[in-house]
C-alpha cells in the first residue's frame, strides 16, 4: 500500500510535447510509472516517447482509462489545464507549474473541490510511492521503498530528506510535496489523514518552513486525531531574517501568533514531536527510533 | 510587489473609494506649490515601502505653504529603516472623528478572499489583534458568488458602525473586494479608514501588494518590477528571475527552491558560519540565470567562500554546472567554491566542473562544514 498512487495508477501528462513535460514523462516511464499518453492542444495524433498525444483531456479519457493527470503547461495556461482535467472527471490532478496567479488558483481550488477531485499543488514536486510509481519531477535515484511517509511544503528539501533517509536504509511508503503556494489543492492535514489510514505507513516525516501557521494547525490535528502516529519534524528558515512585510494584515491574520521557524519548532517540541536541527540529523533521529523499536 | 501610498490611493480613487485630495512632490518647492493650490492645512507624508514612518517623523502637518516647504525639506532624503525618502505625498488634512480598519486579502487559512474590519483602526492595530482578537471581525468571499450584501451588514454591525453609514460601508467593501481581484492584489489595506467631520468614510492611508505572478496582465505596474528603494543587487537579481535577499555575512549560498535555500543557510549558521545571502534559483532555471547568480554573489566584497547546494528535479544539475563554468571562465576570483549537485543529470554536471578549481561534497552537512572552514581561512 501507499497513498495517492501505486503501481496500477494510469497517468496522463498535460503539456506532454513541451520540454519539461516530455523530459519528466520519460523519467517517470524509466521509474516504472504507467504513463498512458499526453495532451497538447493542436498536436493531437502525434506520438511522444511512443505514446499517443491527444488535443484535449476529454479526448484522452474517451479512448483510455485514466486515473490521474500531471500538468506541465506554462503558468498562463495552467489554471485552465487543471479545470480541464477536473471537468473531464480525472480523480487526481497534480500541477507542477509554478507562478500561477493566486486569484486564478482560488477559483480553481473551489471548482476542483466542487467536482470532487483531488488537486496536488500547484507549484509542487508531485508524489512518489517508491518502487511502485512516480508522478512528479523528483530525481528517481534518491528514493527507496519502505514504511516512512514524507509530506513537505518544499520540493528540493524533500529530495534531500529522502536521500538522507535512504542512505541510512530508511525507505519511504509515499513522499508527497504539497507545494509552497498560498492556495493549495492539498494541505498537510489532508496528507496526514491519508498516511494515518495507510497500513504500510508506520511513521511520518513532516517538512515545514517559516511563514503561515499550517504546521501548527497540522500539529494540533495530529494531537487530536492521531496521537499514536509517530511524527518527526523539520522546519527550514531558522537563520532567515524577519520578512519584508508590508501592512499589518499578516500579523493580524495570525492573531499575533508566531510564524517564525523557532515558534514552529517550539510548538512541535512542546507537543512531543522530535524536531531536527539539520537534514542528516533528521534521518538519524528517524533511524534511531526504528532501532529503539526493534 | 508593494505599492506606495500615493499609488494605492490613486487606484482607490479610480475605483470610487473616497480618499483625501493630494499630490506627490519630489522637492520642497513642489510641496509648497501643492499647498498653495489646496489653500488649506496639509499633511506632508514620506512615501516609503516600510511601516513606522509616523514614529520616525515622516509625517508632518503644515498650516501654510511655508511650513509645507519646511516639512518636505525635512522629510525628503530622510532614512526610514534603510529606505531613503524620495517623494512626499501632500494632502488636504482631514478632520478625524473615528479611526477604523479595513482590509481585503488572500487568506491562506480559509483559502479564500477575506475582508477584515475593526472599530479600532490606526497605528495600534497589531496590538489590538494580539490583545483582543475578537475586535477584528471577518467575512469571506465565495470564489463564485463574491461578497453578499448581508455579509457587509453583519460586518458593519459587528464593528459598531453607525446605521446611517451602513450603505456607504457596503459600497466600500464591494469596491475593495472588486479592486483586489481586478488588480491581482494579495492585499489591499485601508488603515485608518476614517469617519470625517462630514460623516463620510475616507481612506486616510492605503497599502497594496500585487501578486508578482500576475504582473504580466497588469501593465500599469508590471513595468515597475523592482522598486526604487530595494537593495540594487536585489533588483538586479529580480530582473534575472532570481529570488535574492542580501544578508551581509561571508558565506555566499546558492540553492534551488526556497526551502532548500533556507535549509542551506540554516546549516551554514549551524556550523558556525554567517550566510551572506539567500539565493533561490527557482525551478528549472537556465544556464544564464546561474551565471548571473554566481556573478552577483562573487561581486560581494564580504564573501569569503561560496556554497552551491542544488537538488536537481526540474532543475538540471548539468545546466547549473554549465552556468557556473561560464561564470568562472569570465571572472577572476580567488573565492573558493564548494559544490554539491545531486539529482537530475548529476554525473554530467560533475564532468563539466571537473577541470575547474572547485571542491565537491556529497553530503549536505559535509558541504556546510567545509564552506564554513574555507570562509574562516579566507578571513584569517
Amino acid at each position: 500500500m501507499s497513498i495517492l498512487i501505486d503501481a496500477d495508477t494510469r497517468i496522463l501528462v498535460q503539456g506532454f510535447t513541451g520540454r519539461q513535460g516530455s523530459f519528466h514523462a520519460e523519467r517517470m516511464l524509466e521509474y516504472g510509472s504507467r504513463v498512458i499518453g499526453g495532451v497538447t492542444p493542436g498536436k493531437g495524433g502525434q506520438e511522444v516517447l511512443g505514446l499517443p498525444v491527444w488535443n484535449s483531456v476529454s479526448e484522452a479519457v474517451a479512448e483510455q482509462a485514466i486515473d490521474a493527470s500531471i500538468i506541465f503547461v506554462p503558468a498562463r495556461f495552467a489554471a485552465d489545464a487543471i479545470m480541464e482535467a477536473a471537468d473531464a472527471g480525472i480523480g487526481l490532478i497534480c500541477c507542477i507549474t509554478e507562478h500561477i496567479p493566486v486569484h486564478d488558483m482560488i477559483k480553481v481550488r473551489a471548482y476542483v473541490s466542487m467536482k470532487g477531485c483531488r488537486l496536488l499543488g500547484a507549484n509542487c514536486p508531485g508524489v512518489i510511492s517508491p518502487g511502485k510509481s512516480k508522478m512528479g519531477i523528483m530525481p528517481n535515484q534518491l528514493f527507496s521503498p519502505g514504511t516512512t511517509g514524507i509530506v513537505s511544503r518544499s520540493g528540493t528539501l524533500t529530495y534531500e530528506v529522502a536521500d538522507a533517509l535512504s542512505q541510512l536504509g530508511v525507505g519511504q511508503s509515499s513522499v508527497v510535496g504539497i507545494g509552497g503556494d498560498p492556495i493549495q489543492g492539498t494541505n498537510f492535514i489532508d496528507v496526514l489523514k491519508m498516511f494515518a489510514g495507510d497500513p504500510d505507513t508506520e511513521r511520518v516525516v513532516m517538512i515545514g518552513e517559516i511563514g503561515g501557521t499550517a504546521e501548527q494547525t497540522a500539529a494540533e490535528y495530529l494531537m487530536a486525531h492521531h496521537p499514536n502516529l509517530p511524527v518527526f519534524g523539520f522546519i527550514a528558515g531558522m537563520s532567515a531574517p524577519p520578512g519584508k512585510r508590508m501592512g499589518h494584515a499578516g500579523a493580524i491574520v495570525s492573531g499575533g501568533g508566531g510564524t517564525s521557524a523557532a515558534d514552529k519548532i517550539n510548538m512541535f517540541r512542546s507537543m512531543g514531536f522530535p524536531v531536527a536541527d539539520h537534514v542528516e540529523q533528521l534521518a538519524e533521529i528517524v533511524k534511531a527510533s526504528l532501532e529503539g523499536r526493534n | 510587489m508593494n505599492l506606495h501610498e500615493y499609488q494605492t490611493k490613486s487606484l482607490l480613487e479610480r475605483e470610487g473609494i473616497p480618499v483625501p485630495q493630494g499630490a506627490v512632490a519630489m522637492t520642497p518647492d513642489g510641496a509648497r506649490q501643492i499647498a498653495i493650490d489646496f489653500g488649506s492645512v496639509v499633511a506632508v507624508k514620506a512615501q516609503v515601502l516600510t511601516g513606522g514612518r509616523g514614529k520616525a517623523g515622516g509625517i508632518r502637518l503644515a498650516e501654510n505653504p511655508d511650513e509645507a516647504e519646511d516639512a518636505a525639506a525635512h522629510i525628503l532624503g530622510m532614512d526610514i529603516k534603510g529606505h531613503k525618502v524620495q517623494r512626499v505625498l501632500v494632502e488636504q488634512a482631514s478632520h478625524i472623528k473615528t479611526e477604523l480598519y479595513l482590509a481585503a486579502l488572500i487568506d491562506r487559512t480559509s483559502q479564500q478572499i477575506m475582508v477584515m474590519a475593526s472599530s479600532e483602526g490606526g497605528m495600534e492595530i497589531e496590538e489590538v489583534a494580539a490583545r483582543s482578537p475578537e475586535r477584528i471581525r471577518r467575512i469571506y468571499a465565495d470564489p463564485f458568488m463574491g461578497i453578499r450584501s448581508y455579509q457587509c451588514t453583519r460586518l458593519a454591525r459587528e464593528i459598531e458602525l453607525p446605521v446611517a453609514l451602513w450603505p456607504a460601508f457596503h459600497r466600500l467593501v464591494s469596491k475593495l473586494h472588486a479592486a483586489l481581484i481586478k488588480h491581482d492584489a494579495d492585499l489591499l489595506e485601508i488603515n485608518p479608514l476614517i469617519i470625517n467631520d462630514s460623516d463620510q468614510l475616507v481612506a486616510l492611508d492605503g497599502k497594496m501588494t500585487l501578486d508578482d505572478n500576475a504582473l504580466y496582465r497588469q501593465p500599469e505596474f508590471g513595468s515597475e518590477l523592482g522598486s526604487e528603494d530595494q537593495h540594487p543587487t536585489e533588483v538586479e537579481a529580480l530582473n534575472a528571475g532570481l529570488n535574492f535577499v542580501y544578508l551581509g555575512g561571508n558565506v555566499a549560498c546558492l540553492a534551488n527552491g526556497a526551502g532548500l535555500a533556507m535549509a542551506t543557510m540554516d546549516a551554514v549558521k549551524y556550523y558556525g558560519g554567517d550566510p551572506a545571502n539567500f539565493l533561490d534559483l527557482g525551478g528549472g532555471s537556465s544556464v544564464e540565470q546561474v551565471t548571473q547568480a554566481v556573478r552577483i554573489m562573487v561581486r560581494d566584497p564580504g564573501v569569503r567562500a561560496l556554497l552551491v547546494n542544488v537538488a536537481g528535479g526540474i532543475t538540471r544539475c548539468d545546466e547549473v554546472a554549465e552556468g557556473m563554468a561560464a561564470a568562472m571562465d569570465e571572472i577572476e576570483t580567488r573565492i573558493p567554491f564548494v559544490v554539491r549537485l545531486v539529482g537530475t543529470n548529476e554525473a554530467e554536471a560533475h564532468r563539466i566542473l571537473e577541470p575547474y578549481d572547485v571542491e565537491f561534497a556529497s553530503r549536505f552537512s559535509e558541504a556546510a562544514k567545509r564552506v564554513v572552514e574555507l570562509a574562516r581561512e579566507g578571513a584569517a
